[in-house]
This record gives C-alpha cells, structure tokens and sequence, in this order.
C-alpha cells in the first residue's frame, strides 16, 4: 500500500487554538476552535478532538453556527472562501467564492441568506464591514459576490464587533471611535473618546466590543482596563455610559451571559488551550523528544516545559521549570527559560534559565532534575547559580551507553566551557548525589558557541567561534583544533554508525563543513545557508534545512559523502527554526531510494510562526489518530432494509478488496458508481440531503444498475469508495513532487472535495477516467 | 508689568468648613448651601455661580437640613431643634421656632410651598403651614420608634416617605398614619451590620420609593404594595444623599467614598416604552463624604465634608457650549477675608471665630527677577483675638494706619484701637458702640484713617469720624426709599471725598463724603458686583462684576470713561470670560495711573490702559517673556491684560508700596491635611 506516495509536508500542531473565539454547538456537545488551515472540533465531553474540517487554503479566520440550521457551521478564511459544514460528520457541504480577503465572519438569526464578514480594500489598515447575500444554489461551489456595505473603518479583529438585541444594530470599535449601525433606520451613530493625547485619558482607545442580547446596552473593553457600558446610544446627544475598572490591564474580551448582565472578560495575556500545543513567544530551548514518553519537548507556558504527545496531538503535561509565579504586566523582564537538554536516557534533564534586566545585570541559574520512579515526574536534584559569567550558548550530555558517570558539558560567552559530573554529595550515607563541576576549559579567550560529544563519548567537540577544538573525554586534553575560517560555527555535530569518524559544522556565512577525525582534515565542504542541522539518532543521516529568499529547503545527507540523499525545496514558505528526528516506534519500509531516510526516523520541524510541520506520505484521513477514528460516526450500517440489500454487498467488498482490485477494475466500471452512491446516500445525515424526489430516482436508477451487473456477473466485488480515494490522492501527491510550489494548495483542496463529493455521476466519471489511465500504469 | 517684591504669604490657616446641605431653587436658579458652622450660602447660577449672599453661622446651630419653600423662601433646621427662615433681602435671620420634637433631621416643603414638614429625633413627623410672615404648626403625623432622617413628599401632595433606621415609611397626609412599613436589610454583603440608616428617600410620582442607606444600597420600592423593586449596590460605604430631577428621568447619590453616581432611565430598547432605571456615570470630584447632592436641569451638584462645592454639567442637556459647559468646583468664598494696612505691613486674617493681626517678615538681601530672597525677619504673629459669643464674624477691617480694628458678628459691632510701643501692642476697646451700629456686612476705613465706613444690614451705610480713643457718628446714608437691600461692598476714594457703595443686586450708589449726600448712581446690571475701587487722583469708580466684565466709571463725569466704552465695545477675551472665579479685590498703583491691579483665586492681572486691547486672535495668558526677547518683539506681542498665574490659589494680592507686592496664598493640599482622614479605600498596586 506504501509504495507510491510522494512526500508531502503535513501540519501537525501548533497553530493557534486562540486565534478566534472558540464557538459552542447549540447543543454545547461540541466546542469549534480554529487552528491554522483547519477547523476543529472538540467533544466537550471528553476533550477529545473529534474531526479536523480541512478545505480552506489559509488561515481560518472565522467560524460560526449556521443560524438556520444549528448542526451547520459557517467558516471563512483569508483564502476568500466561506465554507458551510456538517460538523457531526465532519463533510464540507458548500463553498461559497468571495474572492477577496475575508478577516472575521459573523451570523444572524434574522438576516435571510446573508452573513456578515470583514473584508479590506485598497489601503491595508482600512477594514469594511460587508453583509455577504448566499445565494441559493444546489451546485458544491457558488460564487457569492453580491457584497453589501455596512460600516467603513473599523478593526479586522471579530472582537471590535458586535451584533445586538437580535440584529437591530451592529456595534464596531477602532482606536477611539464607537460607530453603532442601526439596520432598521440605516444610520451609524459614533462616539469619540478624548484621544489619548489627553494624560487623564491616557490609553483609553477601544478593544473589544459586546452586546446585550435583550436589551440595547453596548459594553466596550478599554486598553486601559476599563469597561464601559453604553446607553441610550440611538441619539447623538442623550448617550450615556457608565464606566466600570476591574483590570489594571487591557481588557481582551468580553462577553454577555444569556439571562443577566453579567459580564464576563479576561485579560490575561497567556490564554486558556483546551489541548495541543501551547505557543510561547519565543521558543528557545528548541525541539527535543523526551527518551521515555517520546514526546516533544519545548518551551511551554511561562516558566514551564512542556511534554507533547506527537501521536495525539495532546499536551501531555507541563513542568514548571522555574518554580515562581508568573506576573503579567506589560515591561516586565520575565525570568526566561533558555536551554534544556535530556541525558543518560531521559534520567536527567538540565535546564537554563535566566534574566538580564541591564547589560551588566544578568541572573542565570541552571537546574539539574532527575527522574524519580516511584513518581513518574522529574524532581529537582542540583540548582547551580550562575553557572557561567556569561550567557550559556549550548549544553550537552554525554550519552555514550559506556559511560557510567553522567557528564553535562557546558559552553558559554565568557569564553569557557565546563564540564559537570555527577557526584556524591557530601551526605555521610553517601546517597545523595549532586553535580559539580568537573573542568573548566577555553581557548584563546574566544566565546564558546557549541559543544557536542561523539557517539560513543570518547571525543567532545567545541566551537569556539570560528575553531572547532576536539577534546578528549577522559583526560579532558585538547585534541586537535579545526579552522576553516569561513564565519563563527552555528551549529556542529558528529557523524552516526558508521560514519562516526566524521565532525560536522555549518557556519554563519553559510559554508557547510565536513571534517574527517583520523586524518584531522577536511573531507568537503559544501555552500549552504544552514539554520538548523539535526542528526538522525537512528542512522547516519544528517537533516539539514537552509534559508532563502524563495523559502526554507530540506536537505538529507551522510557525512560521508557530500551528495545529498534528498533534497525537497520549498518545505515551508516562512523561515525554520526548529527541527528534530523523532524515532519511530515501528520502522517504516520506504522502498524508494529518496524516502529511506524516514524509514527509522521522523522528521518534524518548527517554523517562525510556530506551526510544528512534518513530513508524511499518508493521506489526511489515514493520519487521524485511533482514538479520533473511534469517535468518528460508525460506520456499520444499521439493520434497515437497505442494510439487508446492501450488508452482504460490503462485506464481499472488503474480502476482495485487495485480490481482485486490479483485475476486476475495468469489468466493474458501472458497478463502481452504484455503490457510493446509495452509501453516500445512507452516509449523509438527512438535513442535507437533496429532495427526495431527486434521491429517488437516483436510488432506482443505482439499484437498476447493480441488478443488471449482478446478472452478469455473480460476484459483484469491486473497488471501494476508500480506496478509490486513495488512488486519486497518491495520483495527485505525485503531481505535487512535480509541482512542489503550491504543496499544501493542491492537496488539501482536493481531498476534501473528493472524500465529500455527492454521488454525482458526471465528477466520478471525470475521476474514473484520470484514475484508471494511472492504476493500470502500474 | 514691571518688577515687584512679592511677599508670599503662606501662614493663613484658614480651612472653610465643610458642606452639610444644598438645596437648589428651580425659580430663581440659586443654590443653598450649609457648612457644619451653620454658615448658609446663596450661590447664583445664573450669574456664573457667584456667591452672592451668606448668613454667618453661629456655634449651636449645626444645620441638617436646607430647603426652599413657596418660591424664594429658605428654611434651614437643625440640631438646636429650631426652625429657622432666611430674610433674603436683608441677609438676616427672620426668626427661629422650635418644631418641640428634638433635634430634627430632615425637613421637606410640599410640592404646593404650602406646607412644611419636619422629622425630628423623636421619631414625630410634624406638619407646618405656611404663613405669609411665618409658620404655623399643624398636626403630627403617626410617632416612628426613631428618629427620621429623610422626608420626601409625592410630587402629588398626598403621601409621604420618612426614611428613619431600619426601615421607611409611607404616610398618608390626610389621615397622618403610616400605610406601609418597608424593613430594609440590615446585612451587607453576608455580614449583619449593626444598623441601617435610611440617609435619604425620594418619592417619584409613579409610586416608586428610591431610598439610599448606610450599606452601600440604592433600592427602589413599589409604595402601592410595599414591596422592593430592585437592589443597587453601589459602595461598600454610606450612601448618603440623593437628589432627583424635576422631569425624574435622572437622579444623583453621593456616597461616604467621594464618588457620586448619575442614574438615568433609559428605554430597554429603542423602539419599546419599556424604561428602566441604569446607574450610568460615576464622577469622583471629593475625598471625602459626598453629605448633599443636589440636580439641577443641567448639572449634578454635590458637596461634602471636603468643603467643595462641585458643579457639574450633563453634557447632553447643555445646548451651547457656554460657561454652564464645564465643571465648576467652588472651594473659597467670594468675599475678602483679609485685610491690609499698607504703612505698617500688617495683614489682619478674618476666621470663624477669631481675628489674626500679622506683620509681615522683611529681606535684606537682593536678587535677580524669580529669585528667592531668605528672610531676615520672620513673619510676627503680633494678636489673636478671639470673639465673644457663639457666632461667626461676619466682616473685619484694618485701619490703612494700623492702628484700629473693626469686627462685626450678626449682632455685635466691635472696634478696638491699636497702640504699638516698640515690640507690644496694646489692644483697647473702643467702648459705648452706638444701637444702630449692630452688625456690618462690611467695614471700610478711610485712606487717611480718620473716618470709619460701615454698612449696616438695612441698607444704610454710616460714616464715622474716628478720634484718638473715641468716635464720633457724623452721618448716615439711608437707602432709598422702597429698597431694603443691604450694601455689601465699599469703595473709598483715597482723597476721602467719595464713597461708593454697592447691594447684591441692583446698582452701585456713589457718596460725596463730604457733602455727605447722593453724588450719582451707576446704571444697575445684570450681573452683581464682585468687587469695587476708586482710583486716586482720576476717581474713576472700577467695577468688577460676576460675568468677569470690568467697568470704569468716573465719579465727576458721572459717566463711563472712555477706555470703558472701548472695552466694552470691543468685548473681553475669550479666555477671561470663561474664568473660573470671581475678581474679588481691585488696587492701584500710586505711581502709574494708567494700572489696574486685580485678582481672582487663580491669577493676579494688571490691566494697563495705554496699551491696545486683546483680541481673541492673541494669546492671553501670556508667560512672562523672556530677558533675551528684544524690545520689538515684546512691544509687538504686549497687551493690556498681564496675567501672572504664578500664585494660587490666591486669597488676597495688593500692592504694599510702589514696589512691593503681598500675596495671600492658601495650597489646597494644607487645607485636605487639615480636614479629618478619608475613608480608606484600596488602591490597585499598593
């Protein structure tokens, strides 16, 4: 099954959860929350995301409950469509074509076949409020450009505007300005406050806006932490408002409860996610699994590390590094973790934090925790103070299987790199155990920039600047030094297996270099602006990833020879920052020469805007997790009389799926289109279903169909839905190695159209005729 | 502007006592106002919120409550367990009745002016008619166990609310008994406070009873069935006043926290008749207790222990942005409470209760222009000398020689002569006062020092020749026949020859002293007199008046002179016009005819005739121009008004001699050190 799929580069977390507001169902079973590309949909029950709504081509920008139909969501993106679900099953139902920039969407009860978005024309600051009228239309895609204006200048945050007292008005703010439309009278009404040019009024512009929903009351959120609630507002003249101070910082949102006037807002700045990655300002410890969990290590909340479960999708838990409460105010120089790093087979973990308030002033503390059994947690074991004169630039452990003292090396700015060994502390049971530090080496007063043992712990490497010196590890005499001059070393690290005999460094001017350990010379070198340089801990392969003006581009090769294994441009069209193999638990069998190098390992990388991206061969829906797949709607068909027609169809299906799939293919072209469709039809929930009069015939029409086929032929064992699928997705993965600039276009778009096309008999013919010219190529 | 020695006064302890009641006058546009000495104020709103009349207050009659009956009459009751009506013409009490119920807390007129209701300690609400010379007691309505602390009449006439502790109650006027009893509770936030006071209650003419209490609550009760409407807890302290509008589509409460709440009714939605009421706009302007508020069409007006009077404007019911427009906050009264004799340097300070003589510490040393001098002698508390009696001073004067004092209460005229002997002073009372001079609302001393100016509080004003050790009275001005009005300012001319004199309201009459009859009288204006001088050799009469308009009149003429005319026609800066208080002193250079010095609390002006007049285009406020600055460009820039802002706030300024200058100043921040501790309320960070 895994022969022909091409690579692809897949998201699989990070994106923003918060990025809008999260939208309950009107049951409240489901709470949608947008996160990159995608829309996703949580159970409230069990916290388990339930389906992923993929189709949009950009980032999603606003998700809403269709007002007509409560088991329907509207959503829309910067791609310039608004895309109406199923949520329960997870289907796309229609697409609307707005064509330009759409910044937030908003519904209402009362407005007949129209929604509201937020678009921007001409100048870039310069936001429009547009009702959008949805044309009704039986066909997948519509174009909707019956745009109508509502109200000039306003936010493009959905939080600057609000519908009230069941879509009478429409209130927006921006800067200091309230402008409340009346839909009824079509007049705007604005009020101004004294700019902030005033002292008194300092920092008193709008930030968010909501409404009553029963009675003509506006509450607006002040950057200054205030809460005004207006009155009145209909006339220019007798407004009036009351001013309410609960926060001493900006207020980010507010919100009315159904029944009173309470008002509920918060204005933390780290937000709550239900699940996933949590994003942090700035990464800086980088990506690292953890040995044990074999999750992905990172800067979590303040202060924290964080533990993600790749597999799920999850945030296993955070550990709180450095242990103070976390006081957001805007100024504040906060405590930062900076470095972390796991040893000895996740037993020890080190972590660096630190805070410079002035340039002379610079607090830094690392941490030594070990893993405590009986806990199951990491518990602190040595905290030294200021480690270094200067920041610490790299640490690493030496995790050579020989070694039976745990050593933590450590380089820094001040010139020095020291080495910590594990040792008894001075307890007369001499069971405690501590780190202390071991030797203290430099070269030339230059900055240490990286430190990186060998594999088997013999040999440590470390950069200083633009030298690489090579150490031994048990008498800690300097080796032989290493200079290219091409730049200060950015990063550096030993060859794997076989090619342990290999030192690798790329340097800030973007020259790559290979150095060979017996003969101390360089073996090659190659150009390339490298920003991240991972070794695969399972194989000799080395990931590199440089930066350019088109993007960022992967390179896979050996130390041993300077030919890449793989090369995939392209991969992301914002700069990486971060990359990591991760082992994988059962190795994969690529045949082809170009994928080996996943074979053991997988790759997963960071961007600047903090989305976590890999590389996968797979097809979206076979990436859903297991516990996801249980979730989904069942897809045993109930005992109905169409079971009684069609159950023993399917279980034929599945027996035969495999045996016969190629040879039967051209025999059972007319069966091929009976099947999805009266599955389709049983499949689809009935609200969105066509008219009956319409299924009907269609219904017929198929039975009539597999009747005349079965008397052909007896067994009427066919390709399936699935794995028609299938093919047309490795069809279009392969077009996508052939064009790799609109990777993630291409493919999600299509996917999705295919996995929820109706069973309409004009587009699976178009499919059979590209699928099969492929499969029988084969 | 020139160069002057300032002596900057800062010694005078004067603290204005706090505010206790307001009451407003819809007829007329005038504020009431009581302190806790018993002080009554009448401010004019029309007239830019002048003070125009006061009613010295006396120790034992701590006012509680204020209120306007039957047009322009003003009721005050207090403490003392008497009724007291205001002469407002001749600013004197009219008389006083005891109500025989104790101590009363709270009095309200009925809506016909018809009839007075007072709530006494006893817990008796009793009824008063009123006459039209007096008032006559009428009946009591049922007794409360304690003691009523707010009153407030249906717009109707026919029913009652009496807010005492613990509970309100509604009478019917006709029968006098209670009909409902609406307990009100006791707890504040979980926790059983010990009581709760019913500080005040205002009946709308829908039936709604909205009451303020000492647990921070604003209710609103159906008075047809006793029941409450809704809860508004707005402080974790007293509320302690309430005033509502006359269209009772907005009221106002003030709290024990300083903060002041506007509640407005506000339609539900815009197109439903549904209305209900909405706290809208806190406005903190006190430190302290907020005890009075009062509503008038367009502004909220409180006061309270912090001793300001604070107006301020509802932006939506002021049409055009005139003077109403801004926030007014009267701290100082618009009288002079000190004194000057020039030649000996010596400031007389009036307070309450005592007088303070001071002579000012002198410099040797000299300095460039905004340099401090250090004193080589301090300033000499030289006497103290306190009143006799119970009550207030209304009016004090030194002699320009030094050597007389003149004081006046409400009943008692007192002057006391003044010998010095090296560093003693030897203080002697001019005994054998004659009846008719039994309380001055002002006193004035000629230049010279030999004739004594005091305006009586019928209108008349006496001239007294001052002997060594005696006097002698020479003559009398009466009013005109018909006027009552009482003279409350005085202006001398240097010469001695003229005297100008001025009411409240109508115009100002000018005196040929030595002629001793009516010289002329300047054409009445709409606006009162803040301030009179008459200037030597020209004897030009200068007038200052509330709208901040100056008028110079000359006395030979009997006309207004010619720069008048031209100021007049071409009308006064913008930015004058729209100052916040009113000229209360007016003096001359002796040296250069062409100045006017004046002052008002925030800034001390020289008007200098000869240069050409401001126009709205030019600055007015002008910072004293650099030395660097050639002639040409301060020659071309140089206007008649020079405005110094740099003393403030200001409670006296006059020229000592031809370079000297005495600046009166009182901070604020002495005077909040002074008042009692605030409540203390968490500060966010602190």
């Amino acid at each position: 099954m895994v022969e022909e799929e091409s690579l692809r580069v897949v998201r699989c977390g990070g994106s923003e959860l918060n990025f809008r507001r999260a939208v309950f169902s009107a049951d409240s079973k489901y709470v949608f929350c947008v996160s990159g590309d995608f829309i996703k949909v949580y159970s409230t029950a069990t916290e388990e995301c339930v389906h992923i709504l993929q189709g949009h081509r950009n980032m999603v920008t606003g998700i809403q409950l269709n007002p007509k139909n409560h088991l329907q969501l509207y959503s829309c993106s910067f791609d310039g469509m608004i895309k109406l679900w199923d949520y329960t099953d997870g289907i796309l139902i229609k697409t609307f074509i707005v064509g330009c920039k759409l910044h937030a969407l908003f519904t209402l009860d009362c407005a007949e076949d129209s929604v509201f978005v937020t678009i921007n024309k001409e100048k870039p600051d310069v936001f429009q409020l547009v009702s959008v009228k949805l044309p009704k239309s039986s066909s997948q895609e519509v174009e909707a450009k019956e745009l109508s204006f509502v109200l000039d200048y306003i936010n493009q945050s959905p939080k600057c505007i609000a519908f009230g007292n069941e879509g009478e008005y429409v209130a927006a703010v921006r800067d200091f300005y309230l402008s409340v439309y009346f839909f009824k009278k079509k007049t705007t009404s604005r009020f101004t406050l004294s700019s902030s040019r005033n002292k008194k009024h300092a920092k008193n512009n709008f930030t968010c806006v909501a409404c009553h929903p029963k009675e003509d009351c506006i509450a607006t959120g002040h950057r200054d932490g205030k809460i005004r609630l207006w009155r009145n507002f209909d006339d220019e003249k007798k407004y009036t408002y009351t001013c309410l101070h609960w926060h001493h910082d900006l207020v980010m949102d507010l919100a009315f409860s159904v029944t009173e006037m309470i008002i509920i807002h918060r204005n933390l700045e780290a937000s709550a996610v239900i699940q996933g990655l949590v994003k942090d300002r700035n990464i800086f410890t980088g990506l690292m699994i953890d040995p044990r969990t074999k999750a992905l290590v990172l800067n979590g909340k303040p202060g924290h590390l964080q533990f993600y479960s790749l597999q799920s999708d999850k945030q296993l838990y955070n550990l709180d590094i450095i242990q103070q409460e976390y006081i957001n105010d805007y100024g504040l120089i906060q405590i930062e973790l900076t470095k972390a790093a796991f040893g000895c087979y996740g037993n020890w973990l080190a972590t660096v934090e630190q805070r410079q308030e002035k340039e002379t002033e610079l607090e830094l503390q690392m941490k030594l925790w070990t893993y405590n059994k009986k806990t199951q947690g990491f518990v602190l074991n040595t905290k030294v103070n200021m480690p270094h004169e200067d920041h610490i630039t790299a640490l690493c452990f030496c995790n050579a299987e020989k070694s039976e003292n745990p050593t933590l090396v450590t380089t820094s700015k001040d010139g020095h790199f020291k080495v910590w060994i594990l040792t008894d502390d001075s307890d007369i049971y001499k069971k405690a155990v501590g780190w202390t530090c071991d030797f203290v080496g430099s070269y030339h007063k230059y900055q240490a920039t990286n430190c990186c043992f060998s594999e088997d712990g013999s040999l440590l490497a470390v950069s200083f600047e633009e030298i690489v010196t090579i150490w031994d590890s048990d008498t800690w005499e300097l080796k032989c030094t290493f200079c290219q001059r091409a730049g200060k070393i950015r990063h550096l690290c030993f060859g794997r297996l076989t090619c342990s005999k290999y030192l690798l460094g790329a340097t800030e001017n973007g020259i790559l270099c290979c150095w060979n350990l017996l003969s101390c010379a360089l073996e090659w070198s190659a150009k390339l602006n490298v920003r991240v340089m991972e070794p695969d801990p399972n194989s000799e392969n080395i990931a590199a990833i440089s930066q350019s003006s088109m993007g960022s581009d992967l390179f896979v090769f050996r130390p041993s020879e300077p030919r890449p294994l793989y090369i995939q441009k392209n991969i992301s069209r914002e700069e990486v920052q971060w990359g990591v193999f991760v082992p994988r638990d059962v190795p994969e069998s690529f045949t082809s020469e170009a994928y080996q190098w996943l074979n053991r390992s997988q790759f997963y990388f960071l961007t600047k805007s903090q989305s976590l991206l890999t590389f996968s061969t797979q097809s979206p829906e076979e990436k859903l997790t297991p516990t996801s797949k249980q979730l989904l709607a069942e897809e045993t068909l109930p005992t109905t009389p169409f079971y009684f027609i069609l159950g023993k169809h399917r279980q034929e299906q599945q027996d035969d799926k495999l045996n016969e799939a190629l040879e039967n293919e051209l025999v059972q072209l007319p069966l091929t289109e009976n099947i999805p469709a009266i599955s389709e039809l049983l499949h689809t929930p009935a609200h969105v279903l066509p008219s009956a009069s319409f299924l009907c015939s269609m219904f017929v029409n198929s039975l009539l169909l597999s009747k005349e086929t079965k008397s052909a032929e007896e067994i009427p064992d066919d390709v399936s839905m699935e794995e028609e699928k299938e093919s047309v997705d490795s069809d279009e993965e392969n077009n996508f190695t052939e064009e790799v600039q609109d990777t993630n276009n291409t493919d999600l778009g299509k996917d999705i159209i295919h996995q929820l096309s109706k069973s309409e008999e004009k587009e699976l013919r178009k499919f059979r005729k590209v699928d099969y010219s492929w499969i029988t190529a084969l | 502007m020139g160069e002057f020695k300032v002596h900057r006064v800062r010694f005078f302890n004067y603290v204005p006592s706090g505010i206790r009641c307001v009451a407003y006058n819809n007829q007329s546009n005038r504020l009431a106002v009581s302190r806790t000495d018993g002080t009554v104020e009448i401010y004019n709103l029309s007239a830019n919120y002048f003070q125009e009349k006061f009613f010295p207050g006396h120790e034992s009659r701590a006012t509680e409550a204020l209120c306007w009956a039957n047009g322009q009459r003003l009721f005050s009751a207090g403490l003392n367990g008497e009724i007291i009506e205001y002469d407002l013409q001749a600013l004197n009490i009219k008389y006083a009745m005891d109500a025989f119920g104790g101590p009363i807390w709270s009095m309200a007129a009925s809506p016909s002016g018809s009839q007075l209701l007072v709530g006494c300690e006893d817990g008796s609400v009793k009824l008063f008619q009123i006459t039209p010379d007096k008032i006559q007691f009428e009946r009591n309505f049922d007794r409360q166990k304690s003691r009523i602390l707010s009153l407030s009449w249906h717009p109707a006439g026919t029913h009652i609310a009496a807010g005492s502790i613990d509970y309100i109650s509604v009478f019917d006027v006709k029968s006098g008994s209670t009909i409902h009893k609406m307990l009100v509770d006791r707890q504040y936030m979980g926790v059983s406070k010990r009581k709760c006071i019913i500080w005040g209650v205002a009946f709308l003419s829908d039936g709604t009873v909205i009451s303020v209490d000492s647990a921070g609550k604003v209710q609103f009760w159906d008075s047809a069935t006793g029941t409450l409407v809704k809860n508004h807890l707005i402080a974790n302290t007293d509320v302690q006043s309430i005033a509502i509008s006359d269209q009772e589509d907005s009221f106002v409460v003030g709290t024990a926290e300083g903060t002041v709440f506007h509640f407005q009714l506000v339609s539900v939605t815009s197109n439903s008749s549904e209305k209900q009421w909405v706290r809208t706009k806190p406005f903190q302007h006190h430190t302290h207790d907020v005890r009075a508020v009062a509503h008038s069409p367009i502004a909220l007006i409180s006061g309270g222990t912090d001793t300001h009077l604070v107006i301020r404007p509802l932006m939506e019911k002021v049409e055009v942005k005139n003077y109403d427009a801004a926030l007014r906050k009267i701290t100082f009264p618009h009288r002079r409470l000190v004194s000057c004799a020039k030649k000996k340097q010596l400031l007389l300070f009036q307070f309450a209760h005592h007088l303070e003589l001071w002579r000012l510490g002198s410099t040797v040393a000299t300095g460039k222009n905004g340099d401090t001098l250090p004193l080589s002698k301090n300033a000499d508390h030289l006497l103290h000398l306190k009143t006799k009696g119970p009550e207030n001073i209304i009016c004090s004067c030194i002699s320009p020689c030094g050597s007389w004092i003149a004081y006046s209460t409400a009943s008692r005229f007192f002057l006391y002569r003044l010998n010095y002997e090296h560093d003693n002073i030897n203080l002697q009372r001019v005994s054998k006062m004659p009846a008719f001079l039994r309380s001055a609302l002002q006193i004035l001393f000629s230049e010279d020092s030999t004739k004594l100016f005091v305006a009586s509080n019928q209108g008349s004003v006496h001239v007294i020749r001052l002997l060594e050790g005696s006097f002698k009275h020479l003559h009398t001005f009466q009013p005109q026949s018909g006027t009552v009005e009482s003279m409350c300012l005085l202006a001398v001319s240097p010469d001695g020859n003229w005297l100008a004199a001025s009411g409240t309201s109508a115009g100002v009459h000018v005196y040929n002293v030595k002629q001793l009859k009516l010289h002329c009288t300047v054409p009445a204006y709409n606006f009162p007199v803040t301030a009179l001088a008459i200037a030597p050799n020209t004897n030009n009469l200068v007038i200052a008046h509330s709208d901040q308009q100056v008028f110079e009149y000359s006395i030979p003429d009997k006309q207004y002179t010619q720069w008048s005319r031209t100021i007049q026609k071409q009308g006064f800066h913008h930015l004058w016009l729209q100052r916040d208080t009113p000229i209360t002193h007016i003096s001359f250079h002796p040296k250069r005819p062409m100045h006017i010095l004046l002052h008002d609390a925030y800034m001390f002006c020289i008007i200098d005739k000869s240069l050409p007049l401001p126009n709205d285009k030019t600055l007015l406020y002008n910072p004293l121009p650099p030395t660097n600055e050639s002639d040409i460009i301060r020659r071309r820039t140089a206007h008649a008004f020079k405005i110094s802002k740099k003393y403030k706030p200001l409670l006296f300024m006059d020229l000592l001699d031809e370079r000297t200058l005495v600046a009166v100043e009182r901070p604020l921040d002495d005077i909040i050190a002074q008042l009692p501790p605030p409540i203390k309320k968490k500060k966010f960070g602190t």
